[in-house]
C-alpha cells in the first residue's frame, strides 16, 4: 500500500476517513499534534470526574426530602438598598467567557506570529481569570460568613453545601491552576521561547506555537465546565 | 494540516462567537430574572446551557475543523454521561419515595 502522509489532501474525509485513521499504523488522530490529542483525552477523563460530580449533586438533590435552598436567593447580592439575584455569578460567568475569547485571539496572534499580541491576550486572559478566582473567594467567604457548611446551613437540605464547595472548589483549582500555566505561557511567549523553538526548562520540549493552542483547550474546558455549572447549581 | 501551519480562521468567527456566547449567558440569566418556572424553565436553562457548549467546543476549540476520528473519540464517551444521569435520577426518585414513605412517620 502507498505510505499515507499524516497531513495533504490525501486524507479522506467522512466515515471514510474515520475508519482508515483508526485502522492506521502509529498514529490515528492524523493531522493533531500528540500534545494536542493527549490533552483532549486529558480533557475527556475531566469531563467524567465533574460529571460525576454533578450527576452526585442532582442526585442528592433529588433524594433529600427536605426543601432546596434557592440559589437565586443564596448567591443575590445586596446592591443599592435591594437583592439582585445571582449578580456575582453573572458577572463571573461573563469575565470567563471573555477570557475564553481573549484566549481564543491569543491562539489566533500565535499561529499568525504576532509575539507580543500573543503575550499580551494571554496575560489579559490571566488577569480575568484571576478576577474570576478573586470573585470566588469573595462568595465562599460570604457565604461561610452566613453559616454554610459541608454539613450545614440555615435554608434547608444540608448537603447544599457539601455538593456547592466540592463542585465550586474543583472548578476553583482548575481555573487557579490555568492562570498558572497561563502566566507561564505568556512568558515563554514573550522572551520568544516558541518563535525560537528553544527547549522548555522542565521538559526540554522545543516551544512551539502549537502549545499556545493546547493551553487553550484547557482554558475553554474550564469555560466549559463552568457553562454546566451555571446551569446545573446556579440556575437550576 | 503541516507542522507549525496550525488552524486559522478569520478573526470575525470568534468574535461572533464570543458575541453570542453574550447574549446566550444574557438569556439564561434572564430565565433567573423573569422566575420562569417548571418546564419552561428547565427547557430554556438546557436549551442555553447546551448551544453555549455546543459553540465553545465547535469554534473555540476547533473541533469543528478536527478530523472525525478526533471528534469522535471525544464527544461518544461523554454519551455513556446521558445514560448514567438517567439511571441515577430513576434511582434517586426511588430513594426519595422509600424515605418518604418509611422515614417520615
Amino acid at each position: 500500500m502507498a505510505d499515507r502522509r499524516t497531513s495533504g489532501p490525501t486524507l479522506e474525509p467522512g466515515w471514510r476517513g474515520l475508519v482508515s485513521d483508526l485502522a492506521s499504523d502509529q498514529r490515528a488522530f492524523k493531522g493533531v499534534p500528540w500534545s494536542k490529542a493527549m490533552m483532549w483525552l486529558f480533557l475527556l477523563s475531566d469531563i467524567f470526574i465533574f460529571a460525576c460530580f454533578l450527576v452526585g449533586y442532582m442526585q442528592v438533590r433529588i433524594t433529600t426530602p427536605e426543601p432546596w435552598p434557592s440559589a437565586s436567593e443564596v448567591f443575590a447580592l445586596h446592591l443599592g438598598g435591594r437583592d439582585i439575584p445571582l449578580l456575582l455569578i453573572a458577572i463571573m460567568t461573563f469575565i470567563l467567557i471573555s477570557s475564553s475569547g481573549t484566549m481564543a485571539l491569543a491562539v489566533k496572534c500565535g499561529y499568525e506570529r504576532r509575539r507580543l499580541a500573543t503575550g499580551g491576550l494571554l496575560i489579559l486572559t490571566a488577569l480575568l481569570g484571576a478576577s474570576f478566582v478573586g470573585m470566588q473567594a469573595f462568595e465562599w467567604t460570604t457565604l461561610i460568613h452566613e453559616g454554610v457548611r459541608p454539613w450545614s446551613n440555615p435554608w434547608g437540605a444540608a448537603q447544599f453545601g457539601a455538593a456547592f464547595f466540592l463542585i465550586t472548589g474543583f472548578h476553583g483549582t482548575h481555573v487557579t491552576i490555568g492562570v498558572i500555566l497561563l502566566i507561564v505561557m505568556a512568558a515563554k511567549v514573550v522572551r520568544g521561547s516558541l518563535a525560537a523553538e528553544r527547549p522548555g526548562f522542565l521538559t526540554r520540549r522545543r516551544g512551539r506555537y502549537e502549545m499556545v493552542e493546547t493551553l487553550g483547550l484547557y482554558w475553554h474546558f474550564v469555560d466549559l465546565v463552568w457553562v454546566f455549572i451555571f446551569a446545573f447549581f446556579y440556575l437550576w | 494540516m503541516a507542522r507549525g501551519e496550525g488552524q486559522r480562521h478569520p478573526i470575525g468567527i470568534y468574535l461572533w462567537v464570543w458575541f453570542l456566547l453574550f447574549v446566550l449567558s444574557v438569556g439564561s440569566y434572564l430565565v433567573d430574572i423573569l422566575q420562569f418556572e417548571g418546564y419552561l424553565r428547565w427547557s430554556l436553562i438546557t436549551v442555553f446551557m447546551l448551544l453555549k457548549a455546543g459553540l465553545i467546543i465547535a469554534v473555540f476549540m476547533h473541533m469543528a475543523w478536527e478530523r472525525l476520528a478526533i471528534i469522535c473519540v471525544v464527544l461518544v464517551p461523554p454519551g455513556v454521561l446521558v445514560f448514567l444521569m438517567l439511571l441515577m435520577a430513576l434511582e434517586g426518585h426511588h430513594v426519595l419515595a422509600s424515605r418518604l414513605t418509611w422515614l417520615a412517620q
